[in-house]
């Protein structure tokens, strides 16, 4: 090995670390506001405050998460509208992809634009159009946990088909020809060869399903009717009272996903080692 | 034992994608038990019969035979055949034990269990039967895909250029290996190749393949010492192609004229239609003596040429020698240490014995099955 | 090897694409069906809706007049709306592409074992309420928060300046809140750049600037494409940051819509400024893939 310089002088080290740094700071950026939610959990406001700032220590929001009038109504609701739809969506949006990638049919690019065009439109607007639609039907009085399901449906499904159709292509399908060539019929093959190799695409769909749906604000605002799910009741509560178990829940939501997708990781990594 | 019932045939059989036709009404038969290979360069259509013989693929027209049963429209499943992909196909989320045992299970075989052990002790993989595919390296990677295949005992085992992707070395073990387990095993193997050298060393048949249709059918040896096409001439190893006019034949023998000096052909060995041929004869079998010199008694003489170019191969010396008429043509010889070999400038003598050379129809290409440099790999 | 049969206009068509084609369209009907009754028919509703007869009202109902005008007047009533949305939301995609690509090109080549933990803190911080967030971000940028305090003293804001009920604040918002879809597609694109090619440029005497701007960059388009489109598009209908982090003379289209929808129940108007909104979008939208030159996103 040729005799290389050990003498690194500080700027030849932030020159080669600089881009290193740059996103560090970038994502600590990104965390600020999930530092203040942390903090302002343990909050202990004194009236009404619609800037929520800080005034005192204490450890009883942690206890009494429950106790704003409707804030656990509104998780529940949120929980069921997401599981409902993420399955829904999951579902159709993989039959789709798999059409789309595996069979050669015309009209594929036209389908192919038909599902992009709700990640194109502004919520706003998918959000009053379907309003308009279920008012004209004479649902208007009906609305609550179905529309709001229809709704988040529509806005997953690209997003599921995307996801899903980007693992497809990488696949093999050479993998399916050969599970027929040894004795597996068409539903066969699907199930113990493509299904399990298209399983990584397919949960992640509905991983992006689930946060999309779960943290959607406009589009459930204009079809909940009566209904409240937690995003709503947020927006709801900042003209009333604000309270600080909202952060509470906050932070829970985070460090339950986050618990989830590291559990995964490590999961992952095991499973390769093995 | 041979079992005619079994044999594998292709009947008329076509596969046409759009304009371009792949495979154009291809008739063969395998012997049930013999290794068989489907010889060509990339697009003659060897891969599409493959496909189709497995069912991969659906034929335009045709038929596909397994002794009586006709399996032309059967599902791939439901075929006594099995492949061992070019790229092996390999499940890369079950182990290499679910991978051999998978077609024992889908046919709801009871003990496949032990079956699949056996066979990975025969293809001496048994240590890593817990393991991934992509653990493996590329040879044992092949062995799983063979394993996986010769398992379920299909009365066809199609072989898509499995060895195309191993290294020389191994790859000139395994055409031993396989050539050792079909013998054993005798079950029929058709194997697709574009090496040619792979196979002549494995295969019982060979059947040319060019541009959807066959070029000759036969065993190795006949297929090399006497071609019937330009295509084969040059596809199997190297042949020198003179131009030359046919004079007359008598008593088993074709005379004829190469640029003024007359040669003659075994008529077995001649394949030619009409006046004008291709007098072709292999560079291995040419000797090149000092001009002047002395020959074998019967041997057929070229005088005139003079060596432009000198090749140490190890084995061998190549020559290339410039004949009267402007052709150069291709001198093999062994290196046996007998000679010293010739310089370039040397004016040489060619001979052959009669029996060697072959007679190939004019309007052939001359250059057809040659590699060009975009073939080699 | 081959892959599977075209057949072109005459051709036999056999058996095995007959079948394939068959299956496709079963799988795709249902989704395809969810699509049309969902969206298309809202979109086409939407349509005609936005030519009803202004003058009806909710409770008396509307009368469908073909009324064209209405798109006028809603242009010419709403234009500065428009024109500040389209404008903080151009502005907060470049902010945003600006953060992320360096943050997307650590994650790719410079961030070793630590590159699947990195992209996990990438996605976490939208593991909170995205409401939640914006309402932190009211905290942080309030007239006593640190960020006012500090740029009062450096001589930035003025001494009575605020940050809050600001475009300045609003743009911050948006750009935050879009950071994931920013960064992801652009670390995507990254990851698939082959390093061999980086330094076959180096081999022939590029400068790792240099090598940079002609390869990896280039190659990086799709994603830089695929994440401002997924910035901008939804950062031109949001109204909630500049509904919490703004005052109404920052209000986007969005805030009209919603607005004429829920409160005032003007539903022709809604519709007309909704569907304006969509088709600039949309023709924005075609022209900058155009240009990007990578049609196939999907």
């Amino acid at each position: 090995m040729a005799a290389v310089a050990t003498r690194q002088p500080v700027g030849r080290w932030l020159a080669d670390h600089v881009v290193l740094l740059i996103g560090i700071l970038v994502l600590l950026y990104m965390f600020v506001p999930i530092g203040y939610i942390f903090a302002l959990s343990f909050n202990q406001p004194t009236g009404r405050s619609a800037t929520a700032e800080f005034e005192s220590f204490t450890w009883t929001n942690w206890t009494t998460i429950c106790d704003p009038d409707g804030l656990c109504d509104s998780l529940q609701l949120s929980l069921a509208v997401s599981a409902t739809a993420t399955l829904l969506a999951t579902v159709l949006g993989t039959l789709m992809a798999f059409a789309l990638v595996r069979h050669s049919f015309r009209g594929r690019s036209a389908s192919n634009l038909v599902i992009f065009l709700p990640m194109a439109t502004p919520e706003v607007v998918m959000g009053s159009s379907l309003l308009a639609m279920f008012v004209s039907v004479g649902f208007d009085s009906v609305l609550g946990f179905i529309t709001i399901v229809i709704a988040h449906v529509l806005f997953c499904l690209s997003f599921v088909v995307v996801t899903v159709k980007a693992r497809l292509s990488g696949m093999d399908s050479r993998l399916e020809q050969a599970a027929m060539d040894l004795y597996a019929n068409e539903w066969q093959t699907f199930r113990l060869v493509t299904l399990p190799l298209a399983m990584p695409g397919i949960v992640a769909a509905a991983m992006l399903s689930f946060s999309l749906s779960f943290d959607d604000f406009i589009v459930t605002n204009f079809t909940a009717g009566q209904s409240v799910t937690f995003p709503l009741f947020v927006y709801g509560s900042k003209l009333k009272e604000f309270p600080p178990q909202l952060f509470v829940v906050g932070t829970l939501m985070f460090l339950v996903s986050f618990v989830f997708v590291i559990a995964g990781e490590l999961w992952r990594r095991h499973r390769a080692a093995q | 034992m041979a079992d005619p019932a079994r044999d594998l045939r292709l009947e008329d059989l076509t596969k046409r994608f759009g304009d371009f036709t792949a495979v154009d009404d291809l008739t063969l038969t395998v012997p049930q038990g013999s290794f068989f290979a489907l010889l060509g360069p990339s697009g003659c259509g060897k891969t599409t019969t493959l496909r189709m013989v497995a069912g991969l693929e659906d034929p335009t027209t045709g038929r596909v035979l397994i002794g009586d049963e006709d399996v032309t429209h059967l599902r791939p499943y439901k075929r006594p055949v099995n492949t061992v992909f070019q790229s092996y196909a390999l499940f890369p989320h079950l182990t290499i034990f679910e991978n051999v045992a998978f077609g024992l299970r889908r046919r709801g075989v009871k003990d496949y269990r032990q079956k699949a052990l056996d066979m990975l002790e025969l293809v001496q993989l048994a240590p890593y039967a817990a393991r991934k595919p992509s653990q493996l390296s590329g040879g044992q990677q092949q062995r799983v895909a063979l394993g996986r295949a010769l398992i379920n005992e299909p009365g066809v085992l199609l072989l898509d250029e499995p060895l195309g992707a191993l290294d020389l070395k191994l790859r000139r073990q395994m055409q031993i290996e396989l050539k050792r387990i079909q013998t054993e095993i005798g079950i029929t193997f058709v194997h697709v190749t574009h090496d040619q050298d792979e196979a002549m060393t494995m295969a019982d048949t060979i059947a040319v393949m060019n541009h959807g249709l066959i070029e000759q059918i036969g065993a190795p040896e006949d297929l090399y010492e006497n071609p019937e096409t330009t295509f084969v001439a040059n596809f199997l190893g190297q042949s020198n192609l003179i131009e030359a006019e046919v004079l007359d034949s008598a008593d088993h023998r074709v005379a004829v004229d190469c640029h003024g000096q007359k040669v003659t052909v075994d008529a077995s060995r001649s394949h030619a239609g009409g006046r004008n041929a291709w007098l072709g004869v292999r560079p291995e079998k040419i000797f090149a003596g000092t001009a002047g010199g002395d020959g074998a008694a019967g041997s057929n003489v070229l005088t005139g040429g003079r060596i432009t170019d000198v090749s140490f191969v190890g084995v061998s010396t190549q020559y290339l020698v410039a004949m009267p008429w402007g052709q150069e043509l291709m001198v093999f010889e062994q290196n046996t240490g007998e000679r010293s070999p010739f310089r370039n400038g040397d004016e040489v003598d060619m001979r052959w014995s009669p029996d060697h050379a072959f007679l190939l129809d004019a309007d052939q290409d001359a250059s057809a099955g040659m590699m060009t440099p975009e073939d080699d790999e | 090897m081959t892959t599977g049969p075209t057949a072109s206009p005459g051709s036999v068509v056999d058996v095995e694409t007959a079948r394939r084609r068959g299956w496709g369209w079963l799988m795709l009907i249902p989704g395809m069906l969810y699509l049309a009754v969902f969206f298309l028919f809202p979109t086409v509703q939407l349509f005609f809706t936005s030519l009803y007869d202004p003058s009806g009202s909710y409770d008396t109902g509307y009368a469908m007049t073909w009324h064209f005008a209405n798109y006028v007047d809603a242009v010419r009533d709403s234009w500065n709306l428009f024109v500040r949305s389209f404008l903080f939301a151009g502005i907060a995609t470049a902010i945003c592409l600006a953060l992320s690509y360096p943050l997307a090109y650590a994650i790719a080549f410079k961030s070793g074992h630590w590159k699947n933990f990195m992209l996990v803190l990438v996605i976490a911080p939208f593991f909170t309420s995205f409401l939640l967030r914006t309402l932190s971000w009211r905290t942080i940028l309030s007239d006593q928060g640190p960020v006012t305090s500090f740029l009062q003293t450096i001589a930035i804001l003025p001494d009575d300046g605020r940050l809050l009920a600001t475009p300045v604040a609003v743009i911050a918002g948006l750009t935050y809140n879009f950071m994931p879809f920013m960064t992801l597609p652009i670390y995507a694109s990254l990851d698939k750049v082959d390093q061999r090619l980086i330094e076959a440029a180096g081999d022939l005497y590029a400068s790792p600037f240099t090598g940079f701007r002609k390869i990896t960059f280039p190659l990086s388009l799709p994603g830089v494409v695929a994440g401002t489109l997924l910035t901008f598009i939804p950062a031109c209908g949001d109204y909630i940051n500049a509904e919490l982090l703004g005052t109404p003379k920052q209000y986007m289209v969005g805030n009209r819509i919603q607005s004429a929808f829920l409160t005032e129940h003007n539903y022709p108007l809604a519709a007309t400024l909704s569907l304006v909104l969509m088709a600039v979008v949309v023709v924005m939208v075609v022209a900058y893939v155009r240009r990007a030159g990578t049609e196939d996103l999907l």
